[in-house]
Order: C-alpha cells, then sequence, then structure tokens
C-alpha cells in the first residue's frame, strides 16, 4: 500500500521549467525505484518496517532523515539491515512573510544507505507585492522553486543499540540543489554567483536511551543562502564554510518525543544594487535558524512534526516598506513511512 | 641511576599488585559472569518495575507476545517457554541490582543454536516494551533495563539474512 505513496509522491517531481536536472533526478528515482523492485522480489520474508519506533527520525527540511532542520546519521525509514525501508513527506513552513512547501521521498537501503528527492516551493508573494511598484518585474515568481537530491551513507556505529559506548553513529552525505530561478537569483536584487550546489556533511548521532536523549552534531560544508533557496555563493562571499548544526531530542515516551535544534548558515549575499540604493537597502544578511519541535508517531507509518522555528533574516526591501527582519513561524511536518 | 632502576621496579610491583587485585575487587562484588552486561547501581528501576514479582508478571505477557509475533514465534513456540521466562526474570532482576544471580549461559552461547537478524532481535525489543507498558513500568525505567539489554545484539545477532529458528535437539 504504501508503494502506491511513493509512486504518487515521484510523479509529482519532475519538472517543469527547466530541463537540465530531469536526468539527474529521473536517474536517483529511476534508481530508488528499482531498489524498491528487486526487493520485492524477496518481499515475502523481507518485511519493511522493523527498526524500532522514530529510530529513522523524521524527514528533515532538504528531504534527508534527521530533525527539522539538520540531517542526522540515522538511515530513513524503518527498514532493518536486511530490509529497505522509505517515506513521502510533505513540510510546510510559515513565517511572518514567506512560506515554503517541501515534498518528496527518502529510501533507506538496509540501514546503509540513503537516497531522498524533495522540491522546495519559497513563497515570496508578500515581498514581491512591495518590491513590483518600485522595480517592476525585478522578482518575477511568487514562488522560488529548487529541487535537492541527496545521499547519505553511515559509516560507522550503531545510534541505538550500542548503548554502551559513548561511539556514535556516524554518516556522511551529500545534498545537491538546484534552484530553478536562475535569473532573479543571480539578477543585481539578489546576486548570487551560482544557480546550483552541493552541500557535504558528515554527522554524529547517538541515542543515550538511559537518559531518554537523543542528540545530534552535524558539520556541513556548504556555499548555500537559505538552503539555497536564494543561489549559492553572493558578493560578501563564494566559497565553502563549515557549518555546525546540533540537535537535542528528549523521549518522552517510545512514540513522543520534544526537542531543540540549530542550524548556523553561511551570510555570502549583498545585493549588487545596494551600491545605487544605499548601503542595505535590499538587507540579504542571513541568520542562524533555531526550532523547538515535537515530532509524534502514532504508529510506525505516520509521524507528524511541530515546530516553532526561528530563520532570523531573509530579504527586506526598506525602500518599499518591506521590513521583514525577522521570520518567526511555525513548521509542521507530515511523513508516511513503508 | 640505581635509584632509577629502584623507582621502576617499585612501579612495576605497584602496578602488577593492582593487576592482581582486579578479579579479587570482581569477585567480591560476584556478578554472574554470563550476565552479559554490568548490573546498575542503585534499586530504583528494580522498584519501577514492581520487583522480583512484577518481573515474572512482566515476562509471562512478554512470552505470550513473543509467541503470538510473526517475527518471533519461531524461537519461542517451542517447549522451553517456561525455562527462558525463568532464566530471563533471574537475568533482569541481577541487571536491575534486585539480589539475583543469573544462572543461565553466556548471550553467546544461549543463541548459538539458531540465527537472530535485526527484525527479530527489534521485534523482542517491541514485544518487550508492551509487556513493559501493560504493567505500567515508567518509560524513563523501561529505558535504564533497555540500555543494559540492547548492547546484547553484538552477541545474539548472527546473520543480516534471514531469522532461523533453534534447532530440535534430539536428547
Amino acid at each position: 500500500m504504501s508503494r502506491t505513496k511513493l509512486s504518487a509522491a515521484s510523479i509529482k517531481l519532475p519538472r517543469e521549467s527547466n530541463n537540465k536536472p530531469n536526468i539527474m533526478i529521473n536517474c536517483c528515482m529511476a534508481l530508488a525505484i528499482a531498489a524498491i523492485y528487486s526487493g520485492q522480489t524477496h518481499a515475502e520474508n523481507m518485511p519493511h518496517s522493523n527498526k524500532l519506533l522514530l529510530t529513522g527520525g523524521v524527514s528533515q527540511v532538504e528531504g534527508a532523515a534527521g530533525g527539522g532542520l539538520t540531517p542526522w546519521a540515522v538511515i530513513g525509514g524503518y527498514g532493518t539491515n536486511n530490509e529497505i525501508g522509505g517515506s513521502a513527506h510533505y513540510t510546510y513552513v510559515d513565517t511572518d512573510d514567506y512560506n515554503l512547501d517541501t515534498y518528496g521521498f527518502t529510501v533507506g537501503l538496509f540501514d546503509r544507505v540513503e537516497f531522498s528527492v524533495a522540491e522546495q516551493r519559497f513563497n515570496v508573494n508578500n515581498l514581491r507585492d512591495k518590491v513590483e511598484a518600485a522595480f517592476p518585474g525585478a522578482i518575477g515568481r511568487n514562488n522560488l522553486k529548487q529541487t535537492i537530491v541527496c545521499v547519505k551513507v553511515r559509516v560507522a556505529g550503531e545510534a541505538v543499540l550500542d548503548a554502551d559506548t559513548w561511539m556514535p553513529q556516524i554518516a556522511v552525505g551529500l545534498q545537491y540543489k538546484e534552484n530553478d530561478d536562475t535569473d532573479f537569483i543571480k539578477s543585481a536584487v539578489v546576486g548570487a554567483k551560482s544557480d546550483h550546489g552541493t552541500d557535504v556533511y558528515l554527522a554524529a548521532t547517538k541515542l543515550l536511551l538511559d537518559k531518554n536523549l537523543l542528540l545530534n552534531g552535524t558539520i556541513r560544508f556548504t556555499k548555500a543562502n537559505q538552503f539555497g533557496l536564494l543561489g549559492f555563493g553572493g558578493d560578501k562571499h563564494d566559497s565553502y564554510q563549515p557549518m555546525l548544526e546540533l540537535s537535542a531530542a528528549y523521549l518522552l515516551r517510545k512514540d513522543f518525543a520534544i526537542g531543540a535544534e540549530y542550524r548556523m548558515k553561511p551570510d555570502n549575499l549583498r545585493s549588487p544594487l545596494n551600491a545605487a540604493l544605499g548601503p542595505n537597502a535590499i538587507d540579504l544578511k542571513e541568520d542562524d535558524a533555531f526550532d523547538i519541535f515535537v515530532a509524534y508517531a502514532p504508529t510506525k507509518n505516520i509521524s507528524l512534526t511541530a515546530a516553532y522555528v526561528n530563520l532570523g533574516n531573509i530579504a527586506t526591501v526598506k525602500p518599499v516598506g518591506a521590513d521583514f527582519g525577522n521570520q518567526v513561524g511555525v513548521y509542521v511536518s507530515a511523513q508516511i513511512g513503508f | 641511576m640505581t635509584f632509577n632502576i629502584k623507582v621502576i621496579i617499585a612501579t612495576l610491583l605497584a602496578s602488577s599488585t593492582l593487576l592482581l587485585a582486579q578479579p579479587a575487587m570482581a569477585e567480591a562484588y560476584a556478578t554472574s559472569p554470563n550476565l552479559g552486561n554490568a548490573p546498575m547501581e542503585g534499586t530504583e528501576t528494580f522498584q519501577a518495575f514492581g520487583g522480583k514479582e512484577g518481573l515474572i508478571k512482566i515476562m509471562d505477557d512478554f512470552m505470550i507476545g513473543l509467541v503470538a509475533d510473526p517475527r518471533t514465534t519461531k524461537f519461542f513456540n517451542n517447549e522451553k517457554q517456561t525455562f527462558i521466562k525463568a532464566m530471563l526474570v533471574e537475568q533482569m532482576c541481577e541487571l536491575m541490582n534486585g539480589g539475583c544471580k543469573y544462572p543461565g549461559r553466556d548471550m553467546k552461547t544461549s543463541h548459538a543454536n539458531m540465527k537472530v537478524n535485526r527484525e527479530a532481535f527489534n521485534a523482542l525489543v517491541e514485544q518487550f516494551q508492551f509487556a513493559m507498558d501493560k504493567h505500567n513500568v515508567p518509560f524513563s525505567a523501561q529505558n535504564k533495563l533497555l540500555a543494559k539489554l540492547a548492547p546484547m545484539y553484538r552477541e545474539i545477532e548472527t546473520t543480516t539474512g534471514d531469522a532461523v529458528p533453534p534447532k530440535v535437539l534430539a536428547n
């Protein structure tokens, strides 16, 4: 039954406007689907849901298994070391002046390798409404869109069962991101240097079972501006920088956790237009993000996450009255697993 | 020079005495050699389980769950249930510092006659959680015991392939 969910999610994924990344996404989806169907031949003795509840994490904002903001070292889905698992997810973030939709799917192979594909739509219509009067056409669309293809490999450790050591589960991952709105993000308004980029990260996750506490630390090398929604690199900075991401979750019950996360973000952008409009007329200073979340898994097939999230400043255009300096809001996410 | 040699000899003597003292100290605590993990320090967790009577009731329901669960039934639907339950009670009791002595075999030997995979291991954990929930063991006490048991997967799991039930031994 969950396989139909997966194909429903993957049908939505091909992008309409720009054709270069389609090959990559199609190839990745084909790989994921082939993996699932090859698993089906021994489906009788290969159930898909034998990991312990919530130990596959939830889908983080870029589609990898983790917390809400940060990828963890766990492999998504409920498959154990001789099983294939996966999930489809939808996440909605609504801050004061922006909102973001993310949807995609994740496949976990033998608790070792994780593939995920996600698409993000970043709604900037509040900003666009205000900018349009003074600079017609400066922001072409209401929705900025990017596609994210991720792979993660568990390289060491067992986050849940190795309760007698401090050794965490360790994974390395890549997140390839391609932004659709090349013209806008590379325009004089934003000044991003590229419309695509690859984040590389190392994550360590440890469940301190006797303390009901899960800890995660991730170090990510990235050039992404606002997760990549505003492109990669900028006039202030255009090289890879290490960013620290931390999560802590306290388990109240086996199906219910509360926690907090912090994600450091680079600050690469300086609008080229400020040369004409005056310093900081367009303020693209990027702040670190944090959230406080609750996660609930009523069954192994469903997990729900809700969070208070603070993303700081994203884009503020003071001359047109778009004083959008501190983006605080809610994050809700639903995940259907198999 | 001679002073240095004296120091070295003294150090060697002192450290060898310490090394010799080590097993004697372990003997004083007298943890059962096959227990599989070090027992807890206090007895709060043991109390939270309702002592040994509580453990016996939990193990009765645990075994019912293990036999009912299609993932574990082939390991437990046999004539050894009473023996296994009694061993589990002693092992859990000693791990929770409840004053018991686990008389059974070590985890590797006792599972050598079968093939346990992660699926079966996790299924057993889930059934144990159900049984503990049924007997109102607080979640944090459950996890304190599970933290003692979880690392035993290294001895218990012997395959990443299919689970194979215990061989019936002709006696």
